[in-house]
């Protein structure tokens, strides 16, 4: 039944996973398969009977090329088990996952089918947009561990790591805005219904009672409205008085409580019926701002720290068998085992093995280093190539990596719900109403009017900022969606205003203008001919490093394979082996150019026969689009650049950045964080654009820190900005769109104050009848946040 | 005019039928997720097969 074709042919996908079929092919059924892993995926679906998968969405499935097996023993030890699942007997278990595979709806159908998979799965249920998967399962017939075996078996492995461990519950639309917002739509609705005859001015008046009583129950309807909706204003206009501070929900709660204050007056003293509609009308748009605003967030979660980077548990040696730990319980002196790709979790010192470790994860340094048996590695490397063993020197908790990035929370910003341009303004607006409402009172007492009290609540009530509070949340939160859909995910609505103000990019070299994954090789020296081509080839084939097997890479996929004869790799040095009778040196310049003086690690010569011919350099490959994106910038904002990396690519920065941009390298982690400090001790708004954690401390300090991400899901340090590494060229937009939006929300206060000023001229008069508060206040809202939608809308088409 | 007093108490009767209508809904976490059930409700279900019916 299956066949391996070796032939190149073109436009050939993958039947599950769309990918194209270069290296390998894999006929099944009829059906091409890219590897083994997408044929697999598709027997077991066809055995479950789920082969409608392949029916609801065009080669749905997740490609096994880039992934590499992972362990999941863990998952028996009995602490993690008990974080993770969410809810346990003898029996059922359930657990919630994050699959970051979920992306089309046969995924949806293919996890909540799984049950057809595996009978001990009772049901299972997705969050499309949160791209959890929640699991109940029988946990006699079958274990957490098998489970995600399971589901890492069709393509979907959850993302486990400690960060989820801690905090179990992740954040949810709260129910209590839900409840607080459907009550004061209810509310609403009702009351405006029992006041029409009001609205109308039908002569029901005439049996007494009845009026009574309709005003009654619109009392009865409104309290809780007023107490429980409103309780959020209420709550952060205290907070605000008790910082001496005015925000926004000042003057609202003012205005709520006058407004009930007022009504409830009015109908006890039958005086007149309130405006009670007002009220609930108020509370329920004001609502309806902050629920929109909160939908907008919790897709994806900035607050990462290194815990979510950690796997979650590592192979501890324990008389002389391995065991899986998870990675808290280590302590020092412990033995452990790192393998090829894992990520060293704690300061220890190597013991066995050859360690090759790659910092770029914790430093930016782009170049493995090699480490041999009594040396330290640090917490934050990857080893590359074969399994080594370690031994604990610090805890968790205690080591360098950890302690670097506790260094560099600085103390969280004291949280705000508030745009700050509302709350600068609403620092004006609540002064001036009061002193508006006073100096009404006084001209009214000073005429000997009576109705001193109805005008001073009438102005209160009129002026109460409801369009104002709803401009700044759905001008940015429009932005943040539009923005989503460019693959740039904005933390808050804060930081959109904050990027209006921004005048200096700082940018980190490697990931962030470079490729992360593409290196450019190219080979500098006296010609080589093809048999000598071939000899390299050969021997690089041989070895396991990384440049080695770039290289090897760049000659050629397979080349004829020719005998070496005394194959020696030497640590630190690079290999060599005799072919044909020739010996060949392939290393590093501190071996093979005695003369050198200066040694850069992005450079590996060839000797042949005891004589230099050449050597083959890697440099990064920058971004396409750099040139325009940098010049684009350059004309509005300075330009920094800030790199981990040596000078070797420096001529060439040089030439891209404008002249007098600050360009420095070798710059460690502190180093950039200094830098931004600096800058922003110089009265600089600064906007810092990096990658790796090597960049955490300055992306934290920045006034914008931007995280370019390979992949959006996972690995990217805490951040304002999240952007997709394929979007990098939208930088110089996102930097427009945000000052179009600052616009956007001034012209909509203007607005706001219009509809203010006429109302408050009516009320200060005297002539505010309820129905005119009661049309009045929702046209504002209405108006100032169509406006506003529109507006965003315009600007994000044109961009 | 006690035809009102009626009306009045069917109205409120049905207004407070549809507010705990809406705290049930809530509870039941219907507005936890609001977009999954809008794909979930467009897959078929798949007619027995032959197999199916065998076994059964």
């Amino acid at each position: 039944m299956q066949t391996i074709i070796n032939e190149q042919k073109k436009d050939l996908h993958c039947f599950h996973c769309g990918e194209e079929c270069d290296d390998e092919r894999i006929n099944f059924e009829d059906k091409l398969f890219c590897c083994q892993g997408c044929k697999t995926v598709y027997q077991i679906l066809e055995e479950g009977d789920l082969c409608d998968y392949y029916e609801l969405e065009k080669m749905p499935g997740i490609s096994f090329k880039n992934t590499t097996s992972k362990r999941f023993e863990y998952l028996d030890n009995e602490t993690v088990k008990e974080q993770l699942l969410s809810f346990q007997d003898e029996e059922v278990g359930i657990v919630s996952f994050y699959l970051p595979q979920i992306h089309c709806s046969a995924c949806l159908w293919l996890l909540e089918n799984l049950f057809k998979i595996n009978p001990s799965i009772k049901s299972s249920r997705v969050d499309f947009l949160k791209k959890e998967v929640r699991i109940n399962f029988n946990l006699k017939e079958i274990s957490l561990k098998e489970l995600v075996e399971l589901l890492t078996k069709i393509g979907y492995e959850p993302s486990i790591n400690l960060d989820q461990l801690d905090k179990k519950s992740p954040k949810k639309l709260s129910r209590r805005l839900v409840y607080q917002i459907g009550l004061a739509g209810f509310a609403f609705g009702n009351i405006m219904l029992l006041s029409l005859p009001e609205y109308f001015g039908l002569d029901i008046q005439s049996s007494e009672q009845f009026s009574e009583w309709f005003n009654w129950i619109n009392i009865l309807i409104a309290t809780p409205v007023a107490f429980y909706s409103g309780s959020d204003y209420f709550k952060s206009a205290w907070r605000s008085l008790a910082q001496k501070r005015l925000n926004i929900d000042v003057p609202i709660a003012l205005g709520v409580i006058v407004l009930y204050a007022r009504s409830v007056y009015e109908i006890v003293s039958k005086t007149g019926v309130g405006y009670l509609d007002s009220l609930c009308g108020l509370l329920f748009f004001l609502l309806l701002g902050r629920i929109f605003q909160e939908k907008i967030y919790h897709r994806l979660s900035f607050e990462r720290d290194y815990r979510s980077y950690f796997p979650v548990s590592i192979s501890k040696i324990e008389n002389e068998v391995e065991i899986s730990t998870p990675i808290q319980e280590i302590k020092k002196g412990d033995k452990i085992v790192v393998r090829n790709g894992e990520l060293i979790p704690v300061d220890s010192i190597l013991i066995k093995g050859k360690g090759n470790i790659d910092n770029s994860f914790a430093t930016g340094e782009s170049k493995p280093i090699a480490k041999q048996s009594g040396d330290k590695v640090y917490a934050g490397g990857r080893q590359i190539g074969e399994a080594i063993t370690l031994e604990v020197i610090h805890a968790l908790n205690q080591s360098k990596l950890t302690q670097l990035w506790e260094d560099y929370e600085y103390e969280s910003e004291e949280f705000s719900n508030f745009s700050k341009i509302t709350d600068n303004l609403s620092q004006y607006f609540t002064p001036i109403i009061l002193l508006i409402t006073l100096a009404a009172s006084l001209i009214h007492f000073w005429l000997g009017h009576n109705n001193v009290f109805e005008i001073a609540s009438a102005i209160l009530i009129v002026a109460c900022p409801c369009a104002l509070a709803l401009s700044a949340p759905f001008t940015f939160g429009h932005a943040l969606r539009w923005l989503g859909k460019e693959e740039c995910f904005v933390k808050s609505t804060q930081v959109i205003e904050e990027l209006a103000n921004i005048n200096h990019i700082v940018f980190d070299k490697t990931g962030t203008l470079t490729y992360s994954d593409q290196e450019k090789i190219h080979y500098e020296g006296k010609k080589l001919n093809e048999e000598e081509i071939i000899a390299i080839w050969n021997l690089t084939n041989q070895s396991n490093h990384p440049l080695s097997r770039k290289i090897k890479e760049s000659l050629g996929k397979s080349l004829a394979p020719l005998e070496i004869e005394n194959f020696r790799e030497l640590e630190g040095k690079g290999l060599e082996g005799t072919i044909n009778n020739r010996l060949f040196r392939i290393g590093s310049a501190k071996w093979l150019k005695k003369d050198a003086k200066e040694f850069n690690s992005s450079e590996v010569y060839i000797e042949i026969a005891s004589a230099l011919v050449g050597h083959f350099s890697f440099e990064s490959q920058f971004r396409k689009g750099l040139g325009t994106l940098i010049q684009d910038l350059s004309q509005h904002y300075r330009l920094s650049l800030l790199s981990g990396d040596n000078q070797s690519q420096e001529f060439i920065l040089k030439e891209k950045f404008p002249e007098g941009s600050l360009i420095l390298f070798n710059q460690a982690p502190q180093d950039k964080l200094n830098v931004i400090s600096k800058l922003q001790s110089e009265k600089n708004k600064v906007m810092m654009v990096g990658d790796g954690l090597n960049d955490a401390g300055a992306l934290k300090k920045a006034n914008v820190g931007v995280s370019i991400a390979e992949n959006i899901n996972s690995f990217s340090p805490a951040s304002d900005i999240i952007l997709n590494a394929n979007q990098f060229n939208f930088l110089p937009q996102l930097m427009k769109f945000s000052l179009s939006c600052k616009r956007i929300v001034i012209v909509s206060f203007i607005i706001s104050f219009l509809y203010n000023i006429i109302g408050i001229s009516f009320a200060v008069q005297g002539l505010l009848s309820p129905v005119f508060a009661a049309i009045l206040m929702p046209v504002s809202s209405i108006t100032v946040v169509s406006f506003v939608s529109l507006a965003v809308w315009i600007k994000a088409k044109t961009l | 005019m006690s035809v009102l007093i009626i009306l009045l108490i069917v109205s409120l009767i049905v207004a407070l039928g549809f507010l705990f209508a809406f705290l049930w809904s809530v509870r039941s976490g219907q507005y936890e997720d609001d977009y999954t059930p809008s794909v979930r409700m467009l897959f078929d279900n798949k007619p027995k097969t032959n197999k199916e019916i065998d076994n059964n």
